[in-house]
């Protein structure tokens, strides 16, 4: 890739559609697969496919976000030149919290202007995938486009229909529908929350949309502005998961016990990078039991686990059973305690023989820091 | 401009740990994997930095390619500072001649160009072959408090075992008044661990003496360490409790890796105020499939497993399909066991591949003649063909 790209990431965007477990962190910093972040694939995609100049967008809950990526090192991004650049919200007469996309764009118009890039990829951190960007760049450049949109064929379900965005697409892939939330479920081309246009056009709809006071992204230049803009869409084919709901995350989660997804997400060549914790690697005790599951460092098994996630620094107390869960960092499960079809925050204290059980369609959460 | 250092540490990191055979042919003692995730080079590193000593040269000789590449600018201990930091210093070539690191002294009167840019008070020496966690900042205290000229690190050892180090005879003040090197019949039980504090200014005396002196090894424990006490300087033993272990044998190798799966070992890796920082591996956390059995044993990120794993450390990136058993060893990052594949008692270094149905090692208990049994070692990148079997103490540096 020899064009220069400046990747900007909104770490806020989607972040009602959790519920409890963005209330006090960013989508960004949501825990996910037992080590990462959400916003640790956008990062770790831009950085492998070669974009090193990175803007991150926040809006609030921002602490766990800025603890999480720091200065960008781990993820190769404390540079001199370039780098990683975080953006809390700017605010003045004329901004301040923004309702959408174009008014965040608007706020950090001056850190656009300052970048030499040619085109800007924009990310949210809904999408779970190990993608290289470098074949959606190339292909925006050598069509001709003014904005390429990146797009998933896949089956939605009904309740996921309120937050997809899905596009009709003409035999050149030009945009030719934009449905915000269609009505019935099945198979749609689904819009992945990756752009690329060029920074001088980015700056102008920037501009224009700002003074009519347009916020919305989605509504005023990808449905508003199809007759104005060459809007087209690239396909990815790949594995990923769109997060769209509590349930949503439930499912991504369990889909990483599954090879396929966890050899398309991990691959040797393209890691996927995250905050280094120095954890010791997991200890099995005497008496432990675990099948199909994922278990990540400084973790002290002595109980039995199933078909679950267990992230960083979790202990599990002899006679403990751990089943269909997802269990974050720094949980302590009590001596004979059993879980089923629960999702535990972060530094939860399960006491000894308690007893929880969710069921696949509603998993219990357990909100961060609860002693249960 | 550099800006006075109380203390720096100086680690001797160029041995070639010739009694690792086949794990140390192409990298630095210092640099030999332990504990699942760890080089042994990480223990006095991390010392080092929770001890709150910021700046540490680390003198490299044999083999220094993975070691350098594995120090790089110091960062994943916290030592890439502006004011210090860490450096490794190989033999260089000077004005009038160049010259090989020719013994532990020799090494730190090489650089004493390096020590005297920080002018510190106190040089701690250190050696990177140990695994042990140890507050370097109270022995420093001891020291100032002493009033020594040297203070020597010393463990508490089994009568037994004591003619196999350094032993210090010392008062009750714990003022040193005699050393015995591998004494055959040793009049106490404080053995040297190779930690040395020096007020500085004796110690560049002593260097440059020895550096003068034809007839010396230019060794701590042969020449500095005897002539001062020779000297009637003050030399004092800390005495330290806690864990430590000497890695340099095949034999302690495994045992102080079977430690750490050894609930009564008092070395804490999970201590919050004195983690063991190493360069950690961008994998995912493992995974155990439906058929894994896993038990008493530590496990990395990026493994897979499908068979047996009991009593074993596994590194990152280590795969155990469906059917295979790992008892009792260390499988260094990216090795691969087959199906149906056995591994008992033995060390596979990295990125080796044991192929279905091979054996390797033998359980003690399956052997009659005691003296034809032990650790079997795999070095690093052998491919063992399915159905090979290799006896215990083994040591196989080419594909079988």
């Amino acid at each position: 890739m020899n064009k220069n790209i400046l990747g900007i990431i909104f770490s806020n965007m989607h972040d009602n559609s959790l519920g409890e477990l963005t209330d006090h962190r960013t989508m960004g910093s949501v825990p996910f697969g037992g080590r990462y972040r959400f916003i640790d694939f956008p990062l770790s995609n831009m950085v492998n496919s070669g974009i090193t100049n990175i803007g991150v967008v926040t809006k609030s809950n921002y602490q766990s976000l800025i603890d999480h990526i720091g200065s960008g090192r781990e993820w190769d991004l404390a540079r001199k030149r370039g780098g990683l650049y975080v953006l809390p919200p700017f605010s003045s007469s004329h901004s301040g919290i923004y309702r959408g996309r174009l008014e965040a764009l608007a706020g950090i118009r001056s850190f656009i202007s300052t970048q030499t890039a040619d085109y800007i990829l924009l990310s949210d951190c809904d999408v779970i995938a190990n993608i290289n960007y470098q074949e959606m760049v190339d292909t925006h450049i050598s069509s001709g486009a003014d904005i390429t949109v990146m797009y998933k064929r896949m089956p939605i379900e009904s309740s996921d229909l309120y937050e997809t965005t899905a596009f009709e697409l003409d035999e050149q892939h030009r945009v030719t529908d934009v449905m915000i939330g269609p009505q019935n479920k099945g198979y749609y081309n689904v819009y992945e929350n990756v752009v690329i246009m060029s920074k001088e056009l980015l700056e102008r709809i920037i501009q224009e949309t700002s003074q009519r006071s347009q916020y919305s992204f989605k509504r005023t230049i990808l449905q508003g502005s199809r007759d104005r803009f060459d809007i087209r869409g690239y396909e990815y084919t790949g594995v990923s998961m769109t997060i769209h709901s509590i349930h949503g995350y439930f499912k991504a989660n369990m889909q990483l016990l599954d090879k396929e997804t966890r050899s398309s997400l991990f691959r040797p060549g393209n890691p996927i990078y995250t905050k280094i914790k120095d954890e010791v690697p997991a200890k099995y005790g005497m008496a432990s039991r675990v099948v199909n599951s994922m278990i990540a460092d400084g973790c002290v098994i002595d109980g039995t686990v199933e078909n679950s996630i267990i992230f960083r620094g979790v202990k599990i107390a002899r006679g403990a059973v751990v089943k269909n869960s997802i269990v974050m960092q720094g949980t302590t499960v009590g001596e004979g305690a059993s879980m089923d079809y629960v999702m535990v925050d972060k530094d939860v204290f399960i006491r000894e023989g308690k007893e929880l059980k969710g069921s696949n369609t509603y998993p219990i959460y357990i909100a961060k820091g609860s002693v249960v | 401009m550099f800006r006075k250092k109380e203390w720096i540490a100086m680690l001797l990191a160029g041995g070639q740990g010739s009694r690792l055979y086949a794990l140390t042919r192409k990298l630095a003692k210092p640099a030999v994997p332990y504990g699942g995730k760890y080089r042994i080079i990480d223990f006095p590193l991390s010392n080092c930095v929770n001890s709150g000593i910021d700046t540490v040269g680390v003198l490299t000789q044999y083999q220094p390619l993975v070691l350098n590449e594995y120090l790089g600018n110091g960062q994943p201990w916290d030592l890439n500072r502006i004011n210090g930091g860490l450096f490794a210093l190989p033999p260089y070539q000077k004005s009038s001649g160049s010259d090989w690191y020719r013994g532990t002294a020799n090494a730190i009167y090489q650089n004493i160009n390096f020590i005297e840019r920080y002018d510190p008070d106190y040089v701690l020496i250190l050696s990177g072959d140990h695994i042990y966690q140890m507050d370097y900042a109270k022995m420093l205290a001891f020291h100032k408090e002493k009033g020594a000229d040297c203070t020597i690190a010393v463990l508490d050892v089994s009568l037994e075992e004591a003619s196999r180090f350094g032993i210090m005879n010392a008062d009750s003040e714990k003022k040193i008044f005699e050393f015995e090197e591998k004494p055959k019949h040793p009049k106490s039980t404080l053995a040297s661990m190779g930690i040395y504090i020096f007020t500085w200014s004796k110690l560049k005396q002593y260097l440059e003496e020895d550096e003068a002196n034809p007839n010396s090894s230019n060794d701590f424990g042969k020449d500095i360490i005897p002539k001062m006490l020779a000297d009637g300087q003050n030399l004092y033993a800390y005495p330290f409790e806690g864990y430590w272990k000497d890695v340099g044998t095949i034999d302690s190798l495994w045992e102080a890796n079977m430690d750490l799966l050894d609930p009564k070992v008092s070395l804490n890796l999970y201590d919050p105020i004195w983690k063991i920082y190493s360069r950690n591996p961008d994998m995912p956390p493992h995974y155990l499939a439906e058929s894994a059995k896993v038990q008493n044993s530590m496990v990395c990120e990026g493994c897979s497993i499908a068979g047996t794993v009991d009593g074993a450390v596994l590194f990152a990136g280590v795969t155990v399909e469906e059917g295979a058993i790992v008892r009792d060893s260390v499988l260094m990052p990216g090795c691969t066991v087959k199906r149906g594949a056995v591994v008992d008692y033995a060390i596979v270094a990295e990125d080796v591949t044991v192929g279905e149905g091979a054996k390797i090692g033998e359980r003690p208990e399956h052997i009659e003649d005691k003296d034809s049994w032990g650790v079997a070692v795999i070095g690093e990148k052998v491919k063992v063909s399915p159905g090979t079997i290799v006896p215990p103490k083994a040591m196989i540096e080419e594909n079988l």
